[in-house]
């Protein structure tokens, strides 16, 4: 027996490491980000010549990005802004969109109809981002240059636009889950005092599930400013502050992705730069998901009893 | 109108229902709202008909059994796209193979052995953080890795399949644990304790009975997972793919034509995207069956499924 109970300790501690393997994915991304963008606030050494590194705030704040430049500038500013307002704009369109359709999913939709429209989601949820990304560029930008008095079909707008549709499956199939997780007891009381159903989604269900939206919404804007297909085909690649929705921008991810294929490994600025930025990007998704994590588990539904 | 609404009785501002205009407004209310939510849902079916129906119109015209089977010439600007198509095989296939065992074994403990705990609560939060990486982000932690050796670390692959298939392990990981725990959860607890009880170890029990009941939802994630893989684009831009190899890899350190970095480079970095534009829309039609044909599956597999199980 005590063989068995042996072999049942050795498979739970095999088990145990195979589920230590995302801690240490996670760790080791960790690891070379941080290792790869250091060079750039600390100098480095490389064929023979010294680089001295640039400061931490000059880098977050500078204006210019010239990363190719004769006297090369490395403020990516310009790229944060970008990667902001494309993923504000992109949210003012997909929080809205989402969050109605989980509603209609969740309260409204009868069963047979929901057993189109749930898997259309997903559907649109798994469209490759190079796909929508080309679509963007192909079919969107001729569109806009049509509709608007422009110079550039690839802008803004239309990455916003693209991301949005990226963003609503993230933001519906999460919201749906925790509308559908609110008690019937609590529908059942609004509608029993009379209140329509309208009513009641309005004042009872979503107040309910505050929390599984505030974490759609969230998990959905941090897809949008991680994503790297579109935003590098149909945001237009300016690392300008914009001005206007239609200004082309270069957002974070744009800019890596865009760049590191020119640069020459471990030997420049720019390749520890764009490093640099891929950190920046890591830091800012990371807290988003840190911030979704927070609020799912301290204002978790549990039942009736948490309202 | 103003006598009629006095005629309501009415508690803090609300009024009582059931009486006269003011049910028939809040009646036209909830149907207007209901009408935007209906909106909001065609409007997503809208987006993602045009979006395919592009593909299919643009796209159906350049597929030919040639374009499937042959290879391209000129750099790329003509010809066929059969080591694409091969490319994305071994891509999608290969990290599957490494990230199944891993992501079903996570998911094993996960359900079966763990108990609540801060541990746990770690293992969580990296698998969630994992799954919210930007896949840029994957593709240079794959490219200083796996692709580069150096003496900071890394393995030293090149750009090569093999770096490719283990970068897309690490980023389809989070989605099979989470698709195979979902599979084990689906197993009811019945069956784990029918076994327990026939005097089963918790490994036997595992093995024999939890495992064959939870194969076709884990099964399910693998084929959503494969299809994840196969349409991500920026995760093998600098670890596994080139824009122009005719020849199939030899090797699995050679580097490989991929669909979706295929479309890219045509539609992007090509020296005349409008020359190319029936060989990009072919492509994406390609790529967009090929993905949304997979996703299809698994849901319909999901959805029989289901119907068993309840």
């Amino acid at each position: 027996m005590l063989s068995r109970s042996l072999k049942e300790k050795v498979i739970r501690i095999g088990f145990l490491a195979c589920a230590s393997a995302s801690i240490l994915a996670l760790g080791l991304i960790m690891y070379f980000l941080i290792t790869e963008a250091l060079p750039t606030f600390m100098g480095f050494d490389a064929m023979g010549e010294k680089f001295s590194g640039i400061g931490f705030f000059d880098f977050i704040f500078g204006n210019q990005w010239k990363p190719v430049s004769e006297t090369p500038q490395w403020g990516i500013l310009p790229l944060i802004m970008g990667s902001v307002w494309v993923t504000l704009i992109s949210s003012v369109i997909a929080i809205p969109l989402g969050i109605m359709t989980a509603v209609y999913l969740a309260e409204i939709a009868p069963n047979k109809v929901r057993e189109i429209v749930k898997p259309m989601v997903e559907l649109l949820a798994s469209l490759p981002s190079v796909v929508i990304g080309f679509f963007g560029m192909v079919v969107v930008a001729p569109l806009l240059l049509e509709l608007f008095d422009i110079r550039f079909g690839v802008n803004m707008l239309n990455a916003s636009i693209m991301l949005a549709f990226m963003a609503v499956p993230t933001i519906t199939s999460i919201a749906e889950d925790s509308i559908h997780s609110v008690p019937d007891e609590l529908r059942e009381g609004s509608l029993a005092l009379g209140a329509t159903r309208f009513e009641t989604i309005w004042r009872v269900v979503l107040p309910a599930s505050l929390s599984g939206l505030s974490t759609a919404v969230i998990l959905g804007m941090s897809r949008s400013i991680g994503e790297t297909m579109v935003v590098l085909m149909v945001a237009g690649g300016a690392a300008r502050i914009p001005t206007s929705i239609f200004d082309p921008v270069r957002p974070m991810p744009a800019s890596i992705a865009a760049e590191m294929g020119e640069t020459s490994f471990g030997l420049e600025m720019h390749y520890f730069a764009l490093f640099a930025i891929a950190m920046v990007l890591f830091i800012i998704t990371f807290l988003f998901n840190l911030l979704a994590d927070h609020i799912a588990h301290k204002y978790k539904q549990v039942g009736s009893a948490s309202l | 109108m103003s006598e009629m609404v006095s005629t309501e009785m009415t508690v803090n501002g609300s009024n009582i229902p059931g009486t006269g205009t003011s049910m028939l407004r809040r009646k036209i209310t909830q149907e207007s709202w209901f009408t935007l939510f209906r909106a909001a849902v065609a409007i997503n079916g809208l987006a993602l008909f045009i979006i395919v129906g592009y593909m299919v119109y643009y796209g159906l015209p350049a597929i030919s059994w040639e374009f499937l089977t042959t290879q391209p010439t000129e750099g790329g600007l003509a010809g066929g796209i059969f080591p694409c198509i091969v490319g994305t095989f071994y891509l999608s296939l290969g990290s599957m193979a490494l990230a199944l065992p891993l992501g079903v074994a996570s998911a094993i403990y996960l359900h079966e052995y763990a108990t609540p705990g801060l541990f746990m609560r770690i293992i969580r939060l990296c698998i969630n953080n994992l799954a919210g990486v930007p896949s840029v982000v994957f593709g240079l932690f794959g490219m200083a890795f796996f692709v580069a050796a150096r003496d900071l670390g890394g393995l030293g692959m090149g750009v090569s399949v093999a770096a490719g298939c283990m970068t897309l392990a690490v980023l389809i990981l989070p989605v099979i644990i989470g698709t195979s725990e979902e599979a084990l959860r689906s197993v009811p607890d019945t069956y784990r304790e029918a076994s327990l009880g026939l005097g089963a170890t918790k490994w036997q029990t595992i093995f024999k009975v939890v495992l064959p009941s939870a194969l076709p939802g884990i099964l399910t994630g693998s084929i959503l997972s494969i299809s994840r893989a196969a349409g991500e684009t920026a995760a093998i831009m600098f670890t596994a793919a080139a824009s122009y190899n005719p020849t199939l890899p030899g090797s699995i350190f050679d580097e490989v034509m991929a669909l979706p970095y295929q479309i890219y480079s045509l539609s992007v970095s090509s020296t005349d995207p409008e020359a190319t534009l029936p060989l990009q829309y072919g492509t994406s039609l390609v790529l967009v069956a090929l993905v949304l044909g997979m996703n299809l599956i698994a849901i319909l597999l999901r959805s029989r499924l289901r119907k068993k199980l309840s």
